[in-house]
């Protein structure tokens, strides 16, 4: 499908598959609902796509906001380096995580959305401490701005890699106790747990087409990009859909997508077309760049690269290990999904989930997108690199960029890097090793 | 007995202070068959538990600025914090080999993530992530903690071999408790006469209590209060601060020399919070991990790597230091890449500019060798405090 978007110069065709048209499309409705909240008379929870409850949200009808989703929307529309640069002025380090800069150079901007509509004040910010310490002061300093009821769930982390009883007791205790009451009180809306099992159920059913997808990386070819391309196919899942019929049928449909291409040998759209031959298969550690999220892309897939297999498209839940949302325990479940999501993980478990993705999707080696914002994933890639490469014997490179701080991406250092690191593959394939 | 004065108590702490080997812990190990020493790093851990084991607790503060660091850099992107690619030099170059445990605690991402490279780099050495609770109900975020201890508890069981009893725990927190309350009447002291208490010399004191025996170091500050008291020392004209936002990696010590001598005071800081992160005794009979964890909720520290639930009182901590100790303003320093520092700064400024107080912010690692442009803005900042009082 071609869709033409306007830049700054010129109007500018870009191919895309009709998953990532109807994504697009589900995501502006969202944005809709949301810009238009206060004037429907919906109430509006701000809270984390790591550990987003958004089953449990809806529940109370409230209408999720993601700020770190609207973050990234300022990075795609280029925006996002003024609105960290505004927050810098007001006397946010320029060391701290730049989606908080951004969300807060939003706000002060007059907080417009991608529609070009003002985003309606939180009326409850849900603080899902989940695998991210900057997700405790972020709330704290919107709860700052916004004053509105907070209401604070802690995800313990799985440091030893096992969910302990504890663990779960504790997260079901503060759902129980603390915060559906205040979701009650916020909301006006009384509890229904058989609403929230049958919200459970519906996500289970998007996890099961979810996993498929995001699995076929592992054809020879593969049918997707499961990082860049990947970026679209959580949308939905890890932010308002989870839970929903839409969700459902989106997967359903991107599942079949999916699928029509396994059946013709096709690989991955790219925003030039169908990719070219698979030279290179790669699995892909960190989140990407946003501000310049194309022309990233576009390094790939000109040097035939695929990733087939990304850490980053497990933030939002790791269900290809077999986690599903299960409506028979419906808040036991929801601490499990809490618990098991990527940066919540040890740095052991990180290590094998990436050996098992290298060995499993037969990829060429790893490559690291080493964000400067994000100590929850960048701190000890290092040792995961040289872990992953000697325990698997693939090469792994690393580089180095920024969520949506454009300051921080180097075109020309990047491109350098990845032609340095299909060269070392080459070399690698050829037995010839890499020259000291 | 000849009590030591102050110059000889200093000079002890200093090589301590210096002493990247841990002579002095490695001596303790020694001193005794089947001892133990368990590492831990900031911001707070209950050591009662440890010392209830029969075993010594380690302060692991990083490298300072006297250690090349040579392998930890390999470890890091150049913005991540210090601490902890000193940590990692002092684990490799075999400084820590005489270590049996390590504790990271909760305070940030890049300490949670350097628990698993721990257990990676150093896989015969107990390591473990140290969760507490950001939630402070009773029957919710307490039982996670009780919860939690007693499984660190167990874990020293088994690596000592003998069970700890609740008489253990109670007679350590009564050795705790009473370092504690020396602790603070020793800031209590130097915010009374900071002349008499110079910030540099109360840091080292308390600094030699992450590597001494608490019962040694009690005594140790006792010697202090009492030689200190006796020096005779000028009274300077400088502006009293509190200093904030050191409660990980620390500042070099010429950096709070530089302080010192740029007509600043420091009444309170929050150097080394593991010292005094309980506010009052921790009670002494009943079930001790109940008493440490109610402790925990409702009687510590805040610090910038705790979650306020409340609004109104996020920052009142530093609005209330500042009347108790007579304060005339705040000087965040902030180590450079610290992500609850620098996040909570703002929120911080905000609460001592509506109460009237003035600050400065400046950021520092623990390897920062100029000080001038530090001594040039806290004199600027000390300067402004004495003309503001003035009018």
């Amino acid at each position: 499908m071609r869709v033409t978007t306007s830049t700054a110069k010129q109007p500018v065709e870009v191919i895309k598959d009709a998953s990532m048209v109807k994504q697009k499309e589900m995501m502006a409705a969202h944005f809709d609902r949301l810009t238009n909240a206060k004037e429907n008379g919906d109430k509006v929870a701000s809270t984390f796509v790591p550990g987003n409850l958004n089953e449990l949200l809806m529940c109370f009808d409230l209408v999720n906001n993601l700020p770190e989703v609207n973050a990234i929307q300022s990075g795609l529309r280029r925006k996002s380096g003024g609105f960290v640069m505004e927050a810098e002025k007001s006397g946010h380090s320029e060391d701290v995580c730049t989606y908080v800069k951004s969300d807060i150079g939003m706000m002060a901007k007059g907080n417009i959305g991608p529609n070009g509509k003002e985003l309606p004040s939180p009326d409850v910010l849900l603080l899902s401490y989940t695998g991210c310490f900057t997700f405790l002061k972020w709330f704290e300093l919107l709860r700052e701005q916004y004053k509105c009821e907070t209401i604070f769930l802690q995800t313990p982390y799985m440091a030893d890699g096992k969910v302990t009883p504890n663990m779960i007791q504790y997260m079901v205790k503060q759902l129980k106790e603390d915060v559906i009451p205040k979701l009650e009180k916020v909301s006006g809306v009384k509890f229904d747990i058989d609403r929230l099992r049958e919200y459970l159920r519906k996500s289970a059913k998007a996890e099961d087409d979810l996993v498929y997808i995001l699995q076929s990386g592992k054809h020879k070819r593969s049918p997707i990009d499961a990082y860049f391309g990947g970026i679209y196919y959580i949308g939905p899942i890890f932010g308002a859909f989870r839970g929903t019929d839409d969700a459902i049928e989106y997967y359903k449909f991107l599942r079949q997508e999916v699928d029509q291409r396994i059946a013709a040998g096709l690989g991955p759209v790219t925003p030039e077309g169908p990719m070219g031959e698979e030279k290179y298969r790669l699995v892909v550690e960190g989140p990407p760049n946003y501000t310049n999220f194309r022309q990233f892309w576009k390094m790939f897939y000109d040097e035939g690269a695929t990733v087939v297999a990304s850490s980053y498209t497990k933030v939002g839940g790791t269900y290809d290990f077999g986690f599903r949302h299960d409506p028979d325990r419906p808040l036991e479940t929801l601490a499990e999904y809490c618990l098991g999501v990527y940066t919540n993980r040890s740095l052991p478990m990180r290590i094998d989930m990436l050996v098992d993705y290298i060995n499993e999707y037969q990829a060429d080696g790893l490559l690291i997108n080493s964000i400067k914002s994000c100590n929850s994933f960048s701190a000890g890639q290092l040792l995961m690199m040289r872990e992953v490469e000697k325990r698997t014997g693939k090469p792994a490179a690393f580089i180095e960029t920024d969520l949506v701080d454009p300051r921080y991406f180097s075109a020309a250092n990047v491109k350098n890097r990845l032609e340095s690191y299909f060269q070392m593959i080459e070399q690698k394939r050829s037995g010839k090793g890499v020259a000291a | 007995m000849k009590m030591p004065t102050t110059t000889e108590i200093i000079d002890r702490c200093q090589a301590l202070y210096e002493d990247l080997n841990f002579t002095a812990a490695r001596e303790w190990k020694e001193a005794k068959e089947g001892r133990k020493v368990i590492g831990y790093m900031p911001v707070y851990i209950p050591r009662e538990i440890i010392h209830a084991a029969g075993m010594l607790p380690l302060g692991i503060l990083g490298g300072g600025d006297q250690m090349e660091v040579i392998h930890g850099d390999a470890y890091y992107q150049s913005y991540i914090c210090r601490i902890p690619r000193s940590t990692i030099e002092l684990g490799v170059t075999g400084r820590l080999d005489f270590v049996d445990g390590m504790l990271f605690p909760s305070i940030c991402d890049v300490i949670r993530n350097l628990s698993g490279m721990w257990k990676m780099m150093f896989p015969e050495v107990y390591s473990k992530y140290f969760d507490v609770p950001q939630t402070y109900e009773d029957e919710i975020g307490g039982t996670f903690y009780t919860n939690e201890m007693a499984e660190f508890k167990s874990d020293l069981e088994e690596m000592s071999g003998r069970k700890i009893t609740d008489d253990d725990l109670n007679n350590s927190i009564d050795l705790y408790n009473k370092n504690r309350r020396l602790v603070r009447e020793l800031y209590k002291l130097r915010a009374e006469k900071p002349w008499q208490m110079p910030a540099s010399e109360i840091y080292l004191v308390i600094r030699a209590g992450l590597v001494l025996p608490v019962e040694d170091h009690s005594q140790l500050i006792e010697e202090y209060i009492v030689a200190a008291n006796k020096e005779d020392r000028p009274i300077r004209d400088n502006s009293r601060v509190v200093l904030t936002g050191l409660f990980c990696e620390q500042p070099p010590l010429n950096l709070i020399k530089s302080l010192e001598l740029a007509g600043c005071y420091v009444v309170d800081d929050d150097l080394m919070l593991v010292t005094r992160w309980l506010i009052g005794d921790v009670p002494t009979d009943g079930d001790p991990l109940h008493n440490l964890s109610q402790a925990f909720l409702h009687h510590s520290e805040s610090t910038a790597a705790k979650y306020e639930p409340n609004q109104e009182e996020k920052g009142q901590f530093l609005v209330r230091a500042v009347k108790r100790t007579g304060a005339e303003g705040v000087i965040f320093a902030s180590t450079s890449f610290c992500d609850p520092a620098l996040l909570d700064r703002p929120m911080l400024q905000n609460v001592l500019t509506k109460a009237g107080i003035p600050h400065i912010a400046f950021k520092y690692a623990e390897n920062s060798g100029q000080m001038q442009p530090i001594r040039e803005q806290a004199g600027t900042f000390a300067d402004s405090i004495k003309l503001w009082s003035a009018a």
